[in-house]
């Protein structure tokens, strides 16, 4: 790796005065992402602020009917949490699900939300259930965060504090998973909201995770695995490697759509 | 260079570290605990596994800095004058063929026998195999791996 | 001799297992010596290019770099260039067409990854930034990374002396008879067969540590090597790194080679020839990416084959073309595998009287391909296999009754393609395998599948192999640049503990414990008594290494000789001692005594009474070691049944191996707990083969399975408990019986899991890896057709 500083933030004043004064500084979490980037000479920050320490970081707590989960909690607390699991079920599976258990010892939310790599997990389960990014600035919806290939609406400096979950009334997620990878080849979140039926396709989209219109539409037609594998979902812009051409993604985001509504 | 200190295998060490230094590459190059082995640069194979604060964690994708104050674990730290019986089912069962995937093998099974047993749940067959999804073995086929775990965990 | 607890036969725990479950292995990494370096290599970032220049001064300025060498100061120090050593001649009498590979390339780089440079630097870190430094200037030129596209007219040309990139077009057999019998069949089964590209993948990555002592003018190379002798035999006559007896070659804790260990690689050439440029110990050692792109890959062979039946499905006459893509050079043994590792064995189980097989091999701008686990036998295999399955199914007979039908009983046999199978019991295998899958039973699992709307297919594979290639004068007659006997020391110390120094090499194969269990056995004497030394240039006399399943038949074989040479002067010391005759003395329970009386010395006495020398036998030695060479007189022939059951799930194409069956004929088996330790991983790497895992370049000669993100590897979760029993015939060509076990797990599945697959969705034109998305895609085709009609 490239020569890198290392500090331990204790507050987020700490952490944001440290990502100011370093060239290239950026925030390290559960560097789960980042240090294998880093490995391959593919990320080269000047300095790491880790926000693992910073009071409140960790967590899972309710607001009202609001689920609030701390921007530094490990995939492995969010898995095993009793309030997760009662809140939002699908939630906890899906942490439960990403990576290993190794992996889930140390990742988390908050890096896999702002590092947004188009086959992570969570940007499916914050778009499909609508939550919120809380950051050190302000607030961010789902619908506004994510903003393509490993882009968000992050600005320097910025630091995701929690993560918001509204309850809604049924919610599954599917995950076919890239055989040598184990990250997502296609995974569908599908959840019945306030704002009605929303499906999130993550691992499959040329720019990243996205709604399925084609299976919204099916699916607040009939909430019914028969109708998602009729969906007419499209290939167009979704991404074709050794792995999956367009053709059979677009054929897996139908079968997990199905599954995970039998899931929900 | 950032001043760490920590607790490995039950012993206290402190030392002045480079920010990119991996906790792997501490392990085996400060420390000379050579038995953390790496296998990948990508996080998958799993070789690397160590525990920190009592849970598994890949040392290739930690940064030695961020450790400071944490109690870590490796396989040399594992037995305590006898076998663990982790250990002692990889042996028992032929668990290991060439023995470079096996410390992180090992540091999986006991982290896994422990949040199943924490959890009360049962560790079943299919269960250890998707528990083992972060470690890779090239020689064993994984059959004896999985019945080792599955033993240790009735010892455990 | 009875001492059923530990000898032949006993499923002793292994006595190497402590140091690595309590993380004590010393694996080459783990090595560091007194002012040690690193190296790390400037490498090819293009498939094929011209080297313009090369501009060190960025990284020579770096503080904390030692040197930065290049291919030019290392020819010009006499380091000679990289050889395969295996002559193939081509049919027209012409000599294979070898390329000239420098460990450093000066002129031009062949594939992504060859090396053009090495940075020496204080730190690993360093080395690798300062190699980055390195301005290296190209001219790119056209690549070619397929086989067939590297014959064709116009294909950009790699070696000036391998015009339109042939290295050899080589023929086994007889073409006249294969073409008489195929004209006379009644049936003609015909396809096209690819045998894919693999990365060997042993978990340690390799590494070397090199170190000069400039006062002795000597060497010492720790690496990460199945054969430390052949690497130390290579370096030395043909690498000019230094003489054999300024050379010491250390292989310690390997973890897991699968053929990728036994070349010596331009690696550790450069870090010998670095360590005395800059009087530094040189370590390097490989991560995973570097890995991919250096060590040899394995099989990759494009094949077309016919096949042809009478009325009764007797076989008239079969027929193979392959073409061989060996990379951008000739790795140690790459011309042997495509050849007579391969198209030997192209007669499977089967009298097949008429039988011919071409082969051409060819350069690609791909790392070179040498020996994988199997090693030819895989592709030779897999063909046949999928030859017969599909032919029964065109012919509406059953797999097995197809095969049986056409099965060799009477032996030895000899095949039209130059072997002489000496034992075996094909149809024992056969029936033992579809009793334990419980073929009877497969259609009603079928049935309950289909109600989950899942695809449930069975798949055989009846296999043979070859191992323990020999004797050494037949094998030298067809080209091979050594010979493949091993060697042995017995050396009984003078308290009666016994050290075995052996030429084979451990690196998971369990030899610290079977061959101690042979020696315990032989003198009844407690299995702790005995260990084994190997690995060790300077340890043991010589020895060829571990690989082709060879250190049963073949390395146990040569303790067995020297063992009976240390049973010849026991006896001979005791006789004299105890005033009886030799053939009255036996040895068991840790005495040697003259039978029916009470008269015995205890085994350490004898070592003492040899090391003493105060009273033996007149003009005997002194001393008890005795060491011997043995060359078998064929090759060894496993061979057994495989049975696979798949379910395919059609909506998404992933397939799971819900039982998978082997019955194996390995001859005698020393340990069966290791044996089947073998079995498991050898059938682990064959399905891993046959569903998931697959080298792929793109046309540019870019490396797309570079890393584990994309190359994938068998997990826990891929695999099921494997059900493997034992059928074994004798094998009569080496004194203990033995065939050898370490490779027919990945030979032998292969066919079995896509035949399996192939059943379940009803289309033979399935290309391994079977990946999810090649079996969608296969499904697609089956409805689509469906849907034609």
């Amino acid at each position: 790796m490239y020569p890198t500083k290392y500090h331990k933030a204790a507050s987020i004043d700490d952490a944001v005065k440290a990502l100011g004064a370093g060239e290239e500084a950026m925030i390290l979490g559960g560097g789960q992402t980042l240090i294998a980037t880093m490995k391959q000479h593919l990320a080269a920050p000047s300095d790491l602020v880790d926000v693992r320490s910073i009071e409140g970081m960790v967590g899972v707590s309710l607001d009202g009917d609001m689920l609030v989960i701390g921007g530094a909690t490990t995939h492995a607390e969010v898995a095993s949490s009793k309030e997760v699991q009662k809140h939002t079920p699908a939630l906890a599976r899906l942490a439960g699900g990403i990576g290993d258990p190794a992996v889930r010892h140390a990742g988390t939310i908050g890096g896999s939300v702002a590092n947004n790599d188009p086959a992570a997990d969570y940007p499916a389960a914050l778009l499909a259930l609508g939550a919120t990014v809380v950051t050190n600035q302000r607030e961010i919806g789902a619908d506004d965060f994510f903003d393509g290939l490993f882009t968000t609406a992050l600005d320097e400096g910025e630091i995701i504090t929690a993560v918001k979950f509204p309850k809604v009334e049924a919610a599954a997620y599917a995950k076919f998973a890239q055989p040598a990878s184990l990250f997502a080849l296609v995974g569908v979140f599908v959840a019945k909201t306030a704002d009605g039926v929303r499906v999130t396709v993550t691992g499959a989209g040329d720019e990243g995770v996205f709604r399925s219109e084609a299976l919204e539409v099916a699916l607040t037609a009939d909430w019914s695995e028969a109708s998602a594998k009729g969906a007419d979902v499209s290939a167009d812009g979704l991404m074709s490697d050794i792995h999956g051409a367009a053709a059979y993604r677009a054929n897996l985001i139908k079968v997990m759509a199905a599954r995970a509504v039998l899931a929900s | 260079m950032t001043k760490v200190n920590m607790t490995v295998n039950g012993k206290a060490v402190s030392r002045n570290v480079s920010g990119e230094t991996l906790l792997s590459e501490f392990l085996r190059e400060d420390l000379r605990l050579t038995g953390t082995h790496i296998g990948c640069d990508t996080s998958q194979c799993g070789a690397c596994v160590v525990h920190i604060n009592g849970k598994a964690v890949k040392a290739c994708t930690t940064l030695a800095a961020a450790t400071d104050g944490a109690d870590v674990t490796t396989i040399e730290g594992l037995a305590n004058g006898e076998l663990h019986p982790m250990q002692a089912a990889f042996k028992e069962h032929h668990g290991l063929q060439c023995g470079f995937c096996t410390p992180g093998m090992i540091m999986s099974g006991v982290d896994m026998v422990n949040r199943y047993k924490a959890e009360g749940r049962e560790l079943t067959a299919e269960a250890v195999r998707h528990e083992l999804e972060g470690n890779i073995c090239r020689c064993t086929g994984y059959h004896n791996i999985v019945k080792a775990v599955q033993d240790a965990a009735t010892k455990m | 001799m009875a001492n059923g607890a530990t000898g032949i036969g006993a499923r002793v725990k292994r006595k190497e297992d402590k140091r690595f479950i309590t993380g004590k292995g010393k694996y080459t990494d783990d090595v560091r010596m007194e002012n040690q370096a690193y190296a790390a290599f400037v490498r090819s970032p293009h498939a094929h290019a011209n080297i313009k220049s090369i501009d060190k001064s960025a990284a020579l300025a770096m503080e904390g770099v030692v040197d930065v060498l290049d291919g030019h100061q290392l020819t010009g120090d006499g380091i000679g260039n990289i050889i395969c050593g295996w002559a193939v001649t081509s049919k027209d009498g012409s000599p294979m067409n070898m390329g000239a590979w420098s460990a450093l390339a000066t002129q031009k780089v062949r594939y992504v990854g060859d090396a053009v440079a090495v940075v020496i630097a204080d730190t690993q870190q360093l080395a690798r930034l300062a190699a980055e430094a390195v301005e290296v200037e190209y001219e790119e030129l056209p690549a070619v990374v397929k086989a067939d596209k590297s014959l064709a007219k116009g294909a950009p040309e790699i070696h000036e002396n391998a015009p339109g990139n042939l290295i050899y077009d080589w023929e086994i057999g007889d073409e006249a008879k294969a073409d008489a019998g195929l004209a006379a069949a009644k049936h003609i089964t015909e396809m096209e067969i690819t045998n894919n590209r693999l990365s060997p993948n042993p978990m340690e990555p390799r590494s070397a540590v090199a170190t000069y002592d400039e006062a002795e003018e000597h060497y010492t190379l720790y690496t990460t090597s199945q054969n430390p002798h052949v690497a130390r035999l290579v370096l030395s006559a043909f690498y000019n790194v230094a003489p054999e007896h300024k050379l010491r070659v250390i292989a310690p804790d390997v973890g897991g080679g699968f053929g990728a260990k036994i070349y010596i690689y331009p690696e550790e050439i450069t870090c010998l020839w670095a360590s005395m440029k800059t009087n530094r110990s040189v370590k390097w050692t490989a991560d995973r990416s570097e890995a991919f792109i250096t060590d040899a890959h394995g099989r990759d062979h494009i094949s077309t084959a016919k096949m042809g039946f009478d009325e009764n499905g007797k076989i008239t006459g079969f027929k193979v073309d392959t073409i061989a893509n060996l990379g951008a050079y000739m790795s140690l043994f790459s011309s042997s595998v495509p050849t007579y590792l391969y198209a030997t064995l192209l007669s499977g189980q089967y009298d097949i009287q008429n039988l011919h097989a071409n082969v051409r091999a060819v350069y690609t701008n791909t790392v070179p391909v040498d020996a994988y686990r199997g090693a030819g036998r895989p592709e030779a295999c897999y063909l046949i296999e999928r030859m017969m399955e599909t032919a029964a199914r065109e012919l509406g007979m059953k797999p097995a009754e197809l095969r049986a039908k056409n099965f060799i009983r009477e032996f030895p046999h000899e095949t039209p393609v130059i072997m002489t199978y000496d034992s075996g019991d094909f149809d024992a295998n056969l029936a033992q395998a579809e009793e334990a899958a419980d073929v009877a039973g497969f259609p009603a699992r079928k049935a309950e599948a289909a109600k989950r709307g899942k695809l449930r297919g069975l798949g055989y594979s009846c296999y043979i192999e070859a191992c323990g290639i020999a004797p050494s004068a037949a094998v030298g007659g067809l080209g091979a640049g050594v010979g493949l006997w091993e060697s042995a020391e017995v050396r009984v110390n003078p308290v009666g503990t016994i050290e075995i120094l052996t030429g084979s090499h451990s690196h998971g194969q369990g030899h610290e414990t079977t061959f101690a269990q042979i020696v315990a056995e032989r003198f009844d004497l407690p299995i702790d008594n005995v260990s084994i030394v190997h690995g060790d240039t300077d340890k043991v006399q010589f020895g060829m290494g571990t690989y082709g399943s060879r250190s049963g038949a073949v390395g146990m074989s040569a303790i067995v000789k020297a063992m009976d040479k240390v049973e010849a002067k026991v006896r001979k010391i005791a006789a004299h001692q105890l005033e009886a005759s030799e053939d009255d003395i036996v040895i068991e329970g840790g005495e040697v005594k003259v039978a029916g009386t009470d008269k015995a010395l205890g085994w350490h006495e004898i070592g003492l009474a040899a090391y003493t020398a105060h009273n033996l036998p007149p003009e005997m030695e002194p001393g008890l070691k005795e060491s011997a060479f043995y060359d078998p007189s064929n090759f060894t022939f496993p061979a057994g049944t495989y049975i696979c059951e798949v379910e395919v799930d059609p909506e998404t194409g992933r397939t799971e191996v819900v039982q998978f069956t082997a019955s194996d004929d390995f001859g005698t088996i020393i340990n069966p707990m290791i044996v089947e330790g073998q079995v498991h991983g050898g059938l682990a790497q064959g399905i891993g083969q046959a569903m998931m895992e697959q080298v792929i370049y793109d046309d540019d000669g870019q490396l797309i399975t570079g890393s584990y993100m994309d190359y994938t590897m068998p997990r826990a979760a891929d695999l099921p408990f494997y059900s493997v029993h034992h059928a074994s015939t004798t094998c009569p060509g080496n004194p203990l019986g033995m065939k050898g076990c370490g490779e027919a797990g990945a030979i032998g599945s292969p066919p079995a899991v896509i035949n399996a697959i192939t059943d379940a969705i009803g289309n033979n034109n399935l290309s391994m890896p079977a990946t999810p998305q090649n079996v969608w895609n296969a499904l697609q085709a089956v409805t689509a057709s469906q849907a034609a009609e």
